[in-house]
């Protein structure tokens, strides 16, 4: 039946940030499909010229206050390479047990307050409390336990401050990380039952297949979050970090203010199912076995289950935790101050898996350690010219349904990327 | 008496402060006791241009922007003010001391030209409508926004300190980040976040906004105890106070 449909969603809701979706269709020929990012440009790249090494990480973690420790860590990284500082493998151990709690904190929190509702036909979270107590409340558990993760490494739990260039300005102690692996141990089950609850309403997740590029950071033997080169899934070649920027290749559409990317194809993909995809042959046994459960298997190429690889890097995280405590408390926790840089001018490159995806941080310093440049490539820049595509090689399917029936099919779409996207127009 | 029904908005802004109400966890439930929300994009799907309380988040950057901030001040009879960027400008500040041209040239090089890229000098919330209270850091402190929105479903004002960090920082024995040889802000800073930063092991980089009047004498003391100068707290406080460090050139 040929079909005319408007659709014009405002600021979609339960994502971080604005995005719009504009739909038009007359009798039956769709003339506009578009994903709209409309959020007001911040300039961090031109704010962060002219300030100290010191102050990277405070400004650039206020980037984004859900990925705030992905983005300080990326700093640090950075703008260790670029002044030459090696660290201790005891703070690149806990930075990445840190990061695991960011993982964690995020993950729980999409998946619990965002899309939950979606998968049961409800408007929020706070109607889900009456009609699902008992996972609500373990999603409350998982979240904080994310949280005070967070905290205890972080010194915050929104915008780190124990983080330095060169160490940490304050150290946990042993007693605190023992009870860390504790709890971690404890909240198994309830991501258990958070992940049956996901399974038990997966059907819900619309089955849409759309082959596309995935690119992830890739370390050997590894489910990375922290280290590694940049792998794809359309090309067998690794690229080191420091050459990101032809990876991202970033152009403006005039529909978005935030950046957008491609590499071998229109568009590519990072985030939880991009790594899912090029790493899950290294995922801890409790989080494989959360993926067969799931009916997670690579590769897959329907974007919903982005939330669903997002239950299975939960469990990870915590199986990986634990593993990581457990190694710090055999070598012992030893005082040790910040490692200072002996500065030059320079520049360096800093790459993580943000719970969203790939995060590229590059800075230059003066000979005093000044910031001349900065060039920061967000997860959710990566992501908006794959929602794009998948809008367009969407609609041609769905055009027949109800108007409202699309309308959520593209609103749930968006929130499957866990978009950033105020974070995107950095 | 019917709760007060509280809508969030967000403008130029990183949402940490509205994570900081998402991270009450169970908590917000007993907030849900004595006010009702009815709009709040990031969390919940619904909709509603009625409302007591508008609590906002975030810096205004564009005309748009602040012809949608006084509308909602129109509705609202209570508007608060949530986070640094919104009470202060917040780190988004820094964009001041630069050109626009400038601006848009470092960030999008070719694509500069491009019209939706324009945007106009940060300003807080204050500066261009009356705001009715301050919920201040960046983030914004849950313990303090707890209160603040207690207080008003119960009609009664919220007081912020008036005193400087340190005096939360010495309640919690922390080692001063001066005798690390670092600078501190929280001589000058206003307190009410319990002083996290410099017991996380950084020093105060003052993102509560200053102290309604800021000690200087005592600070000068401090400055020359430690073989510092007033420049290097300047310094330091461009970060989230760049207006009173540096004033900005009219653009
Ligand atoms: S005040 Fe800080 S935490 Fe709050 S929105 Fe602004 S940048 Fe984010
Ligand atoms: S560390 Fe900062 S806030 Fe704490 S006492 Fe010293 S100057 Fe004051
Ligand atoms: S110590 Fe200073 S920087 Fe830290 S939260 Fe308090 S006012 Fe802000
Ligand atoms: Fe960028």
């Amino acid at each position: 039946m040929p079909k005319t449909i408007d659709i014009d969603v405002h600021h979609v809701t339960r994502i971080e940030g604005h995005g719009n979706i504009r739909i038009q269709a007359v009798d039956g020929k769709v003339n506009k499909v578009e994903w709209q990012v409309p959020e007001a440009p911040r300039f961090f790249e031109a704010m962060l010229r002219g300030r100290s090494w010191q102050e990277v990480q405070t400004v650039v973690s206020r980037i984004c206050g859900i990925c705030s420790f992905a983005h300080s860590l990326a700093a640090i990284k950075a703008v260790e390479s670029a002044l030459g500082i090696e660290i201790s493998e005891q703070t690149d151990r806990l930075r990445m047990l840190a990061f695991g709690g960011e993982q964690l904190e995020s993950h729980i929190l999409h998946i619990g307050y965002l899309v939950a509702p979606d998968l049961v036909g409800v408007s929020s979270v706070v109607s889900l409390v009456k009609s699902h107590p008992e996972v609500v409340a373990a999603v409350i558990r998982a979240h904080r336990l994310g949280n005070e993760w967070m905290e205890l490494l972080g010194g915050r739990r929104t915008h780190p401050v124990s983080f330095r260039p060169g160490g940490f300005g304050k150290l946990p102690k042993e007693s605190e990380l023992k009870e860390l692996t504790g709890r971690l141990e404890q909240i198994v089950p309830d991501l258990s039952l958070i992940a049956q609850t996901v399974a038990a309403l997966a059907s819900r997740l619309p089955a849409f297949d759309r082959p596309t590029e995935y690119v992830a950071l890739v370390e050997p033997g590894v489910y990375t979050f922290y280290h590694g080169m940049i792998g794809s899934t359309d090309a067998p070649e690794r690229l080191p970090v420091d050459r990101f920027e032809q990876v991202a290749n970033e152009y403006l559409s005039p529909q978005s203010t935030a950046k957008w990317t491609r590499w071998h194809r229109d568009s590519y993909a990072v985030g939880a199912l991009a790594r899912f995809n090029l790493n899950h042959s290294h995922l801890h046994p409790l989080a494989t076995r959360t993926g067969t459960m799931l009916g997670l298997k690579p590769p897959c190429c329907n974007p919903y289950m982005n939330s669903v690889a997002q239950v299975v890097e939960a469990v990870e995280v915590v199986e990986a935790g634990m593993e990581q405590i457990d190694a710090l408390l055999t070598c012992g926790i030893k005082s040790e101050a910040p490692r200072k840089p002996k500065l030059q001018a320079g520049s360096g490159v800093g790459a993580v898996e943000a719970p969203r995806g790939t995060l590229f941080h590059k800075y230059a310093f003066d000979g005093n350690g000044i910031c001349t440049t900065a060039n920061i490539c967000i997860p959710t820049n990566q992501n908006h010219a794959n929602i794009q595509k998948d809008f367009e090689a969407m609609l041609p399917i769905v055009i027949d349904r109800d108007e409202t029936e699309i309308r959520l099919l593209l609103e749930m779409l968006v929130r499957a990327y866990d978009p950033c996207v105020s974070c995107s127009t950095h | 008496m019917a709760k007060p029904r509280v809508a969030i908005f967000d403008f130029a802004c990183c949402e940490g402060c509205q994570l900081q109400i998402i991270n009450m966890e169970e908590a917000i439930l007993d907030l849900l006791n004595v006010v009702q929300p009815v709009e709040w994009r990031e969390a919940i799907s619904d909709h509603s241009d009625e409302y007591d309380i508008a609590l906002v988040e975030g810096s205004i950057t564009r005309p748009e922007d602040e012809e949608r901030l006084k509308d909602i001040r129109r509705r609202a009879k209570i508007l608060v003010a949530l986070g640094a960027c919104a009470t202060t400008g917040g780190v988004n500040k820094l964009k001041n001391h630069i050109n626009s041209d400038e601006l848009k040239r470092c960030v999008y090089g070719a694509a500069a030209a491009m019209p939706h890229l324009d945007t106009s000098p940060t300003r807080s919330l204050r500066e261009i409508v009356k705001v009715d209270v301050e919920v201040h850091g960046c983030p914004m402190s849950t313990r303090e926004f707890v209160n603040v929105v207690r207080c008003l479903a119960t009609g009664t004002t919220p007081v912020t300190p008036n005193y400087p960090v340190c005096v939360e920082c010495k309640m919690r024995e922390t080692i001063c980040r001066y005798e690390y040889n670092e600078v501190c802000l929280g001589i000058i800073t206003r307190a009410g976040c319990d002083a996290p930063c410099p017991a996380g092991g950084q020093w105060c980089f003052g993102c509560r906004g200053l102290v309604d009047d800021p000690n200087v004498n005592a600070a000068n003391d401090i400055m020359a105890k430690y073989g510092r100068t007033a420049d290097d707290l300047r310094r330091r406080m461009e970060l989230f106070n760049s207006t009173e460090a540096r004033p900005c050139p009219r653009q």
